[in-house]
């Protein structure tokens, strides 16, 4: 702690925006303690440091404060958490403070939750395989340890039940080295719950950290949620040694309390009036994942997105695609067919898939089958759409197999229960049945020695 | 540059990236500070009175009014010696290697090359020789692919009164004297240059050498020459850092410079990893001996993004001098551009279109102008080319980064999303992107086989015919289509499997020398003449279809890595 605290007056509000009176004293980011009359106490950050004022952002909001009723304690030090092992099995709040009613962890240390930047020379470049029992993932959009993946998603649609399901299965049975970090960012609490239900189902619940900032949360508190929960996450990975897996759900509403509080300062807009700065924002949240060189642990971030309107070129999904290390895309088509998980598999990418498949990591087929599957599926798609318009009776025959394939890829491959966890090879092995409706000559992404060795029962005969 | 008179002043605003700061009687604009207790770098942006604005190359967080700030009397410059070669910095010139720790800390300085290191130079000049600016004076071999050239810094014209002889020194060694306006000049193998200052040159020529990159869709239809400008725009997941990883390791320029400006820090991380490994396709040495890195990652301060592309132009530069053609790949700009216009927002500027400054078209046009092929100081040949990746929000070309650059360069490879989606990479889009080099190179690949152009030609026309077919087709489906018709649509498949996509994940796949393109092409153009020939005689395009040669001529990039493999297939289809 500071030894300096020194307390201050308001001179204006403006929303949760606060302009104080501060000489001088105060650091930018700093963090400032606001005392209401009646004694409840509320958290605030410095915006903008001047010799004589200084705007506060205050987490809580400014509901009830007057420019006469409350004291302001300056801190002296942005907003930190002090970090340990005792982190594990808690439930905090969308700043960090306790909410499960046992004392404030003893920290080893106090970290401040901007994280630092960590050196691009220092990272390792991540490459190893999570299994994450799901075929779509794993077979085509596989995720890499250390890798940061979001879920694009849309009301309605399953993403906490895959996100759950995945941090279920890829970490189960990894003994003491995992460890789940939950962020709920003004999410409902039965969201929250959901989870927290599913962490204790399968017996992770002690391997995890909660922070919940919930729907009925203060929004500004959402800017600091992810930096805080990513400040456990950093620790648990980068000092304990963990493979971390962080959720972060939603991240949509993360952006919009950034544009609240953007307005409110009458910065020049961007896009659909969000600041200009909203891809360097969260360009510091996701870029705070990854494996660094001769450390043991890794984080990997799993954040879940709603698009607004369905639209992907809104600016959160477009700018944190542009950051993480590809998308996982829901459809609402598929949803409505039945297929779980609804996955767009053209929409959607896996960035770093190509190091961390292939012989002696999965299966020396995994790329080719892959490659195959989105040439072929992509070319179903212009066949179904071209029988929409034809009809199927107008589809020449070589094409109809296309029909035939993407119904199968759908409702073989893709499709699964949310409770069951195929391994690698049973994937690939779905994934070569499905590819055997085309013919052989339509697999052009596959080599000789590929298909003399999983083609099963196809084209046995042929080599003499 | 002398600094007698260093300005010290005091902040009085932090206001983000920005910081005002009054005292500072005497403050340039351009001039670069410390800012703090713990010195972090700024340049100054406004000057108004004895108060300036800086933009801060760091993170702010913590910093106070009344703190210092000091003037350090020069403009952002880096450092030009032996020893760049090899080296990742940050957007500031700051090695990234040697750093303590796993963190970037506020305020660090380094050496940008290794002060103590020694150095075998070679004289080539000798006393009393006439030095001008830019003359070699001697040499030291920096790695096995660069031979630096020791030059006379712009600004020294005079008689040489002293050589070192051969040996060993290092960079800030004298290993010359010259007389200037009766003053003896010390010269080392080291200068300085402000990055925001092109480097002269003595005058610009027309280009008439490709760039190879061993990227089929590139140097076939959309080539770039060397000194050539060039963007690359595309929404998220289209291919844009793929394809520069490609042309970094594939292109057959004699020094890369590689700027990740507000990108992925895994993505230098992966150039960190295989530029060691990676052969370059002419000499056989490591890409990494003809390398530089510059990594500004999107969670790195947004000022120094801004600098970092200078920084990247200006270390390119110093090459091109040295009679070299030197590679500046810039990844990506739309990050440069949108520090710009944080920077701009802070100094509450005036915006234009979407919130970013007035000058923003200004200061792209200059930056694409340092590119070009030329005629050096010393009299010899260099280029500097430039590849720029443009990131348009919701993938919109009609944004201002992107209108603005596509003004300025000379070649644009717009990448198509739903090309991307079907996995078609590299997802350039043939029917809108467009190259002015495609026509000057002509006279090049003509040498490489003399029906090069119309083998070209006719597969343009392919695909050309393809769109307008595939819109029937669409509307109708491919059944009106007469069998000539459908053999057009095959063969455009067939360009596009067997040409256009190239993998960049592929051993033999992903770098095509320009006779292996011009034989894959050249394949396709024959399997389809000869097909059109037998479908005149009553053949159906579904016989054709299974021809094994069908399948054989579309996998031939992967399979077949010699001249003498693909002589026998065209016999093959010869004798179809
Ligand atoms: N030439 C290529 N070969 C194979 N895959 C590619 C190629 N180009 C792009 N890709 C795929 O597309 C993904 C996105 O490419 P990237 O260059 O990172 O896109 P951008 O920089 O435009 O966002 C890569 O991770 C890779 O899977
Ligand atoms: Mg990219």
């Amino acid at each position: 702690m500071s030894g300096s605290v020194s307390y201050s007056s308001v001179v204006g509000i403006r929303g949760p925006l606060m302009i104080i009176r501060s000489d001088g004293r105060l650091g930018y980011e700093e963090l400032v303690e606001i005392e209401v009359a009646g004694g409840e106490r509320r958290l605030g950050r410095v915006l903008q440091a001047g010799s004589e004022l200084a705007v506060i952002e205050v987490f809580e909001g400014t509901q009830g404060i007057a420019t006469n009723n409350v004291k302001v304690k300056f801190i002296g030090k942005p907003l930190e958490l002090p970090v340990s092992n005792e982190l594990l099995g808690r439930v905090f709040d969308g700043l960090g403070r306790p909410l499960d009613g046992m004392p404030e962890p003893v920290g080893k240390e106090e970290w401040d939750i901007n994280g630092l930047v960590l050196n691009p020379y220092k990272r390792e470049y991540p490459d190893e395989f999570i299994q994450t029992g799901v075929s779509v993932i794993d077979g085509m959009l596989s995720l890499i340890r250390g890798q940061k993946l979001p879920i694009f998603s849309g009301s309605g649609l399953p993403h906490d039940a895959m996100a759950a399901q995945i941090a279920r299965q890829s970490t189960i049975a990894r003994g003491e080295e995992f460890a789940v970090v939950f962020a709920a960012i003004g999410v409902p609490a039965d969201t929250a719950m959901f989870f927290r239900g599913e962490l204790e189902r399968s017996g992770a619940l002690r391997r995890s950290v909660l922070f919940l900032n919930l729907a009925e949360d203060p929004a500004v508190e959402r800017i600091v949620t992810p930096r805080v929960a990513l400040t456990a996450a950093e620790y648990l990975a980068f000092e304990e040694g963990m493979h971390v897996l962080a959720i972060l759900t939603d991240m949509t509403n993360y952006g919009e309390a950034l544009r609240e509080i953007s307005i409110l300062r009458d910065e020049v807009p961007s896009r659909r009036g969000y600041p200009g700065y909203l891809y360097t924002d969260l360009a510091t949240i996701f870029e705070r994942s990854g494996r660094i060189t001769g450390k043991k642990g890794s984080l990997t971030q799993l954040p879940i997105l709603s698009m607004p309107a369905d639209d992907i070129t809104h600016p959160i999904p477009d700018l944190t695609a542009y950051i993480t290390e590809g998308q996982i895309v829901l459809s609402k088509d598929l949803y409505h067919k039945g297929v779980y998980p609804p996955v767009n598999v053209l929409m959607s990418l896996s960035r770093l898939m190509k190091d961390g498949v292939g012989k002696g990591k999965t299966r020396q087929d995994h790329k080719e089958v892959s490659d195959q599957l989105y040439n072929s599926y992509a070319k179903a798609m212009e066949v179904r759409a071209l029988a929409e318009i034809v009809g199927e009776e107008g589809v020449p025959e070589s094409s109809k197999k296309y029909l035939a394939f993407a119904e199968r890829f759908e409702r073989e491959f893709i499709n699964q229960g949310q409770y069951e966890n195929r391994d690698i090879e049973t994937t690939l092995n779905i994934a070569w049945d499905v590819l055997s409706t085309l013919p052989e000559s339509e697999l052009v992404n596959i080599s000789e020695e590929n298909k003399r060795l999983f083609m099963k029962g196809i084209k046995a005969e042929a080599k003499p | 540059m002398r600094s007698e008179e260093v300005a010290k002043g005091k902040i009085i605003e932090v206001r983000g990236t920005v910081v005002k700061a009054s005292g500072l009687s005497g403050i340039k604009m351009n001039e670069m500070v410390r800012v703090g207790e713990l010195g972090l770098i700024g340049e100054v942006v406004r000057v108004e009175g004895d108060n300036a604005f800086i933009q801060v190359y760091e993170f702010t967080t913590a910093l106070k009014p009344f703190e210092p700030v000091i003037g350090l009397g020069e403009p952002l410059s880096v450092v030009l010696a032996p020893g760049l070669i090899g080296n990742i910095y940050d957007g500031l010139q700051r090695p990234l290697s040697t750093l303590e720790g796993f963190n970037v800390s506020r305020g660090y300085s380094a050496d940008p090359v290794n002060y103590s290191k020694k150095w075998r130079f070679v004289p080539s000049a000798k006393v009393g020789d006439d030095l001008a600016p830019g003359r070699k004076i001697g040499y030291v071999d920096e790695t096995t692919l660069i031979r630096h050239y020791v030059l006379a810094p712009p600004n020294v014209r005079g008689k040489l009164t002293y050589i070192a002889p051969e040996g060993d020194y290092t960079v800030l060694d004298k290993v010359a004297e010259v007389e200037m306006d009766g003053e003896r000049l010390e010269i080392s193998m080291m200068q300085k240059w402000p990055v925001r200052l092109p480097r002269p040159f003595n005058e610009r020529l027309q280009a008439s050498e490709p760039l190879i990159t061993g990227q089929r869709i590139i140097d076939t239809f959309f080539p770039i020459a060397k000194g050539g400008s060039v963007a690359v725009p595309g929404g998220f997941g289209t291919g844009k850092t793929v394809l520069l990883h490609q042309i970094a390791s594939w292109a057959n320029s004699r020094v890369v410079i590689y700027v990740g400006c507000g990108e992925r820090g895994n993505e230098m991380v992966e150039l960190l990893k295989t530029f060691p490994q990676l052969k370059d396709p002419i000499s056989g040495r490591p890409v990494m001996e003809k390398s530089i890195m510059i990594a500004n990652t999107s969670n790195m301060p947004v000022a120094a993004r801004e600098a970092s592309v200078y920084v990247g132009v200006t270390l390119a530069e110093y090459y091109r001098d040295m009679g070299y053609d030197a590679l500046l790949l810039a990844d990506s700009t739309s990050r440069w551009a949108e520090a710009l216009r944080e920077i701009s927002g802070r100094l509450e500027e005036i915006p234009a279109e979407e919130g970013y400054p007035s000058y923003l078209a200004s200061r792209i046009a200059a930056f694409y102008e340092r590119a070009g092929y030329v005629r050096t100081l010393s009299g010899e040949l260099g280029s500097v080319s430039i590849i720029g990746a443009v990131s348009p929000p919701g993938g919109d070309f009609t944004e201002p980064v992107t209108t603005h650059t596509l003004r300025y360069v000379k070649a644009f490879w717009l990448l198509d999303p739903n090309l991307a989606y079907s996995r078609h990479y590299p997802a350039v889009n043939w029917i809108t992107s467009y190259s002015i080099y495609s026509r000057e190179l002509e006279g090049w690949w003509s040498r490489v086989a003399e029906d090069f152009k119309s083998v070209k030609g006719k597969a343009m026309d392919i695909l050309v015919k393809e769109e307008e077919l595939r819109n029937i087709v669409r509307l109708l489906g491919p059944d009106v289509l007469p069998e000539e018709q459908k053999m057009t649509l095959e063969a455009a498949t067939m360009i596009r499997e067997g040409f256009l996509k190239q993998s960049a994940y592929h051993e033999v796949d992903r770098y095509s020398p320009p006779e292996i393109q011009y034989y894959l092409l050249k394949l396709i153009i024959m399997f389809y003449e000869r097909a059109l020939d037998k479908i005149k005689k009553g053949s159906k395009v579904d016989e054709i279809r299974s021809n094994p040669l069908y399948l054989r001529i579309i996998r031939a990039k992967y399979e077949i890595k010699d001249k003498d493999g693909f002589d026998a297939l065209i016999k093959e289809v010869e004798a179809m």
